[in-house]
């Protein structure tokens, strides 16, 4: 089975990597971008019966940075 | 005084560390990060500048997770004193030892030069060579150090006066142009700037050997 696990910087944190993307699409003349944030996807390959508890576990070890980052699992 | 010096996969100021330190009059011994445990009767443990595990995930972040850093936050709750650099700093947040998070400068660019620091306070063993509100000048060399804390926490840092060292001039988006912070107990401290870079006249500067004779100093006479 596999999980995916989306990281992203929380609303409210600067993400200067975002909003240097958001620059560069203005550039090449894609008009209206209001905004860009950039973040991670984390793919797991998991032995079958992992729940999603310990999945959670993961993120808030390690995966993520609950500080500043947020995270969503979906398992597959 | 005996201090030990971490060691993980990617570390490059470990040796620095080590010589600085020494220069203070600390008896140093290397700690590779898959030790479980560290020597016994340390006074000091310092985490040192580089790019621990290639900085994958997040800077610090897998460093945070070796072996020896089990050890390491035992020291720090025993009330051990912990000095963590550069990317020593990333690492003492990722293991929840400071609040916080070091995430990419603002202007995207790694920052490597000269920068004058405010002493913003000198109530502790790492910063009593130094009065508040002295300038000195640190080499940084980052790509991470943009510090980050939810204004609870900065009020709190504020408020207890656990701010170390500000930048003169904001270099990297640090909230508060915060360069570092001290624990609630004032034992451990995570600044990005490299003290262990100006502790020779072949440096081109030593504003940084206070930062060791001090520390050193207080806890020999400890």
């Amino acid at each position: 089975m596999k999980a995916r696990v989306h990281v992203m910087l929380k609303n409210g944190v600067l993400d200067p990597q975002g909003e240097a993307v958001r620059h560069a699409l203005g550039s090449l003349g894609f008009d209206g971008v209001g905004g860009v944030r950039q973040g991670k996807i984390i793919e797991l390959d998991l032995a079958d019966g992992t729940t999603e508890d310990t999945v959670k576990e993961m993120c808030e070890k390690l995966l993520a940075n609950t500080v500043i980052e947020s995270y969503q699992i979906e398992m597959a | 005084m005996k201090a030990a010096v971490l060691v993980f996969p990617g570390s490059n100021c470990d040796r620095d560390m080590k010589v600085a330190l020494e220069q203070a009059g600390a008896d140093v011994t290397m700690v590779w990060h898959k030790d479980a445990e560290l020597p016994k009767g340390l006074d000091l443990v310092a985490v040192p500048g580089g790019f621990s595990f290639g900085d994958y995930l997040r800077c610090g972040a897998i460093a945070a997770q070796s072996p020896v850093c089990k050890g390491l936050v035992e020291h720090a709750n025993r009330g051990g004193y912990v000095l963590g650099v550069c990317n020593g700093f990333q690492v003492l947040t990722e293991t929840g030892l400071l609040p916080g998070a070091l995430m990419r400068n603002a202007g995207l660019k790694f920052i490597s030069r000269v920068v004058p620091l405010r002493v913003t306070t000198s109530a502790s063993a790492f910063t009593e060579g130094y009065n508040a509100g002295d300038v000195i000048n640190i080499p940084v060399a980052h790509h991470d150090g943009n510090y980050y804390a939810d204004a609870d926490t900065l009020a709190r840092l504020q408020g207890e006066d656990r701010i170390a060292f500000t930048y003169e001039t904001p270099i990297n988006g640090a909230v508060a142009d915060i360069a570092g912070i001290l624990s609630d107990n004032r034992r451990v401290l995570g600044m990005m700037p490299h003290p262990e870079r100006a502790v020779d006249e072949g440096h081109g500067g030593t504003d940084g050997q206070a930062l060791f004779r001090g520390l050193i100093g207080q806890l020999a006479s400890a």
